[in-house]
């Protein structure tokens, strides 16, 4: 009967395309002369390259992070090109007028909002194509809230005092062997910064998409939210359809001062590889967040996307009563591997962390989730609760929990929870006697399955996590 | 309407029904008694197309069509439900999404239009209180956590929002204390109708007390051996099933 599950599971990628424009790649390999040469690309200052030469230094040292439940071969780090630009910007950012059609194209197309009179454009985008930025919305009116939000590029020459002070500081160059990677290379991504006390008046995002072949991309964003502001933050991948696998090495940070609030979304969608496992983006990514007094972090992703994923969005909850969120759906099918989870460190008094995450395997695909919950000895009153839930369709499939907790303050309380289902075949039978087919059976199991986690995204975000997991999940039951 | 004919069954490598006829006529109720083991259950899971219930010989026709060529789901929108003896919980889908997709999918099959949210909604508190169901049901996950008559009542609910032409009832008096057993017969009395065939399985004849049926059927063995009208059930609470046992061997 698990075969009439898998006959409903096939995936059709809709962003698998490839935009046909003219790029400027540099030539495959990695070296220090590389690093010098996407350096000058952003005419950086002396500092900054510095910065990347120090986390090159160290990266040569590092070795490769073998703990995580995947297998995969091993990325050729010298075949694979750092940087690669659409031709027509290779004289910086433009405005937005001033942006090829092709490139504006390419995100209409995917759904997003680039142009501001629309009516749905409640959001103000910064678009990632392969190593640039290629336009920001809405960046006046947010300039007038105090609100920064640009390329991380712009923003080493714009406020060099800011991207000092806080690049690093959450994840050190050294931090792990794909962080040291992105810190020697990395290219573009968002930089935020809100002001003392400031509501961001909307929700701010970005899109990456890769479209170069045979390029990795190495985004970096970095969020500061100043004392007592707030703000909303969603980030969207997609890539085309290739054969080769392609790699992803991201790092973000976020720095939430003495009352600030930051939420962070994801619904990362890379090309997952086909049906036969061929393919697809190796997903490695380092995401933390540091939290101050009183502050909150809150994660929420929703990974559908990739061949290999190997990311754990964290908390540190240094501030005395500052709050950590981790809310996660991952959904893997065909031959994807997923090794997913959170990293929450007490170290306040009375800090508090709430994981929910909720993973969804079919077909041959493997899912665990990771995930550590530490209590230092000063998170006096600390509470923690995790909830952890797999669900299996087919039995093929894998599921996963790996969860460490260490405490070494007497008086924080832990309460971890897991559970392990299957869409049952009595389930779908339930509801096909009722009338409904057994594709819509399944999507309607798996959403309520990951209630507790879409309720925490934003309203439009929600509808289109909803939307990718159906297609995710076309074909899957029976 | 439903006419089978020397049907055939097994589940897995059990054969379990062997050559069962069975014909209900629109307005009957049949009732379908029998000891542990007889096939009844097994009959409703076959009518209804249950997957691993494989039909080995035999035929059975609905409204004049073959009704085994159909998928559980086309079975469901031609007007066949089965209230089912355990029903399962699904967590995290909400009663009221699950009926309305429910609803939804006969309505589209029947070429009615879909119902809006509102009307939905409302019709579905009337119904909560028809099988006395408070309406905080609806917002609950399907089955999640209900107790063993809650959940029966749930299904009587489902059975009134879908109007199916064909009812089969599998031991829905199971496990229900006499209260609740009175709340099921009356909502299965309400759907009585000279356009609707009811079909009664059940191992006790304490529910044929609530629920009176025109024609009563003693499954044995995998095959009807004794019909005959509302008396046959007292005196097989009389005598026991033994009785029948002896007279078939």
């Amino acid at each position: 009967m698990s075969e009439n599950i898998d006959q409903y599971l096939k995936s059709e990628y809709s962003a698998g395309w490839i935009t046909d424009i003219e790029s400027l790649t540099i030539p495959p390999g990695l070296n220090e002369d590389v690093i010098r040469l996407i350096s000058a690309k952003k005419q950086e200052p002396e500092w900054m390259l510095e910065w990347r030469l120090k986390a090159y230094r160290a990266w040569l040292e590092m070795k490769e992070p073998e703990w995580a439940h995947v297998v995969y071969p091993k990325p050729d780090f010298q075949a694979l090109s750092y940087y690669s630009s659409p031709k027509s910007m290779e004289d910086g950012p433009q405005s937005l007028d001033e942006v090829d059609p092709e490139l504006l194209r390419t995100y209409e197309k995917l759904g997003i909002p680039v142009h501001e009179q629309e009516v749905l454009a409640g959001v103000a985008v910064d678009m990632v194509f392969d190593s640039v930025s290629v336009g920001t919305t809405f960046r006046q009116k947010l300039k007038d809230a105090g609100v920064i939000f640009c390329p991380i590029s712009e923003a080493v020459h714009e406020y060099p005092e800011l991207v000092k002070k806080y690049l690093g500081s959450v994840v050190p160059q050294k931090d792990n062997f794909y962080a040291a990677l992105n810190s020697a290379v990395f290219s573009d991504g968002s930089f935020v910064y809100i002001p003392k006390g400031v509501r961001c008046p909307m929700e701010l995002s970005t899109y990456f998409r890769i479209n170069e072949a045979k390029t990795g991309q190495f985004e970096r964003t970095l969020i500061i939210a100043d004392e007592g502001s707030q703000v909303s933050y969603l980030e969207g991948c997609t890539a085309p359809m290739r054969d080769e696998n392609q790699l992803h090495a991201a790092v973000v940070e976020l720095v939430a001062l003495d009352d600030a609030d930051i939420k962070y979304s994801t619904v990362q969608n890379w090309y997952p590889g086909d049906a036969q496992g061929k393919g697809g983006i190796y997903n490695f990514v380092t995401k933390r967040g540091i939290a101050h007094n009183r502050s909150k972090i809150s994660w929420t992703q929703v990974e559908t996307g990739s061949a290999v994923t190997w990311k754990y969005p964290s908390c540190i909850l240094k501030g005395d009563d500052s709050i950590g969120e981790f809310y996660s759906v991952a959904l893997t099918s065909n031959y994807q591997q997923a090794d997913t989870g959170t990293k929450m460190i007490h170290l306040g008094k009375n800090t508090r962390s709430t994981i929910i995450a909720k993973g969804i395997s079919a077909k041959q695909s493997s899912n665990s989730y990771r995930g550590l919950v530490k209590m230092n000895p000063g998170a006096e009153g600390a509470r923690n609760y995790t909830q952890c839930d797999s669900l299996l369709i087919g039995d093929k499939c894998g599921a996963h929990t790996f969860p460490y907790i260490e405490s070494k303050n007497p008086t924080a309380v832990i309460e971890h929870e897991a559970t392990t289902s299957k869409v049952s075949d009595d389930q779908l039978f339930l509801c096909q006697q009722r009338g409904i087919d057994a594709e819509k059976a399944v999507s309607m199991i798996v959403n309520g399955f990951c209630k507790d986690v879409f309720r925490e995204l934003p309203m439009e975000f929600a509808v289109e996590a909803g939307k990718l997991l159906e297609v995710s999940l076309e074909g899957a039951v029976g | 309407m439903l006419n089978i004919n020397d049907l055939h069954a097994r589940v897995e490598d059990t054969a379990i029904l062997h050559g069962l006829n069975l014909e209900v006529k629109p307005g009957e109720v049949h009732a379908i008694m029998g000891p542990n083991g007889a096939g009844k259950s097994t009959l409703g899971n076959v009518l209804a197309g249950r997957p691993g219930y494989e039909v080995t010989g035999g035929s059975v026709t609905y409204k004049g069509n073959d009704l085994l060529e159909l998928e559980a789901e086309e079975r469901a929108r031609a007007g066949v439900f089965l209230a089912f003896q355990y029903p399962v919980e699904i967590p995290g889908v909400s009663n009221m999404e699950f009926l309305k997709a429910s609803v939804d999918a006969i309505r589209t099959a029947r070429g009615d239009d879909v119902m809006s949210s509102m009307d939905f909604i409302k019709l579905a508190r009337e119904k909560c209180k028809a099988v006395d169901l408070p309406q905080d049901f609806l917002k609950r996950g399907v089955n999640e956590g209900f107790s063993g008559g809650e959940k029966k009542r749930n299904e009587l609910l489902q059975m009134m929002l879908l109007e199916p032409s064909l009812c089969i009832l599998d031991e829905t008096d199971s496990g229900l204390d006499i209260d609740a057993l009175q709340v099921v017969a009356r909502g299965v009395n309400a759907l009585r109708s000279p356009d609707r065939g009811i079909i009664v399985v059940t191992h006790y004849q304490r529910l044929l007390d609530y629920i009176v049926p025109d024609y009563v059927h003693v499954l044995a063995k995998g095959r009807i051996v004794k019909s005959g009208g509302r008396e046959l059930a007292l005196e097989l609470e009389k005598h026991g099933y033994s009785w029948i046992d002896e007279e078939v061997a």
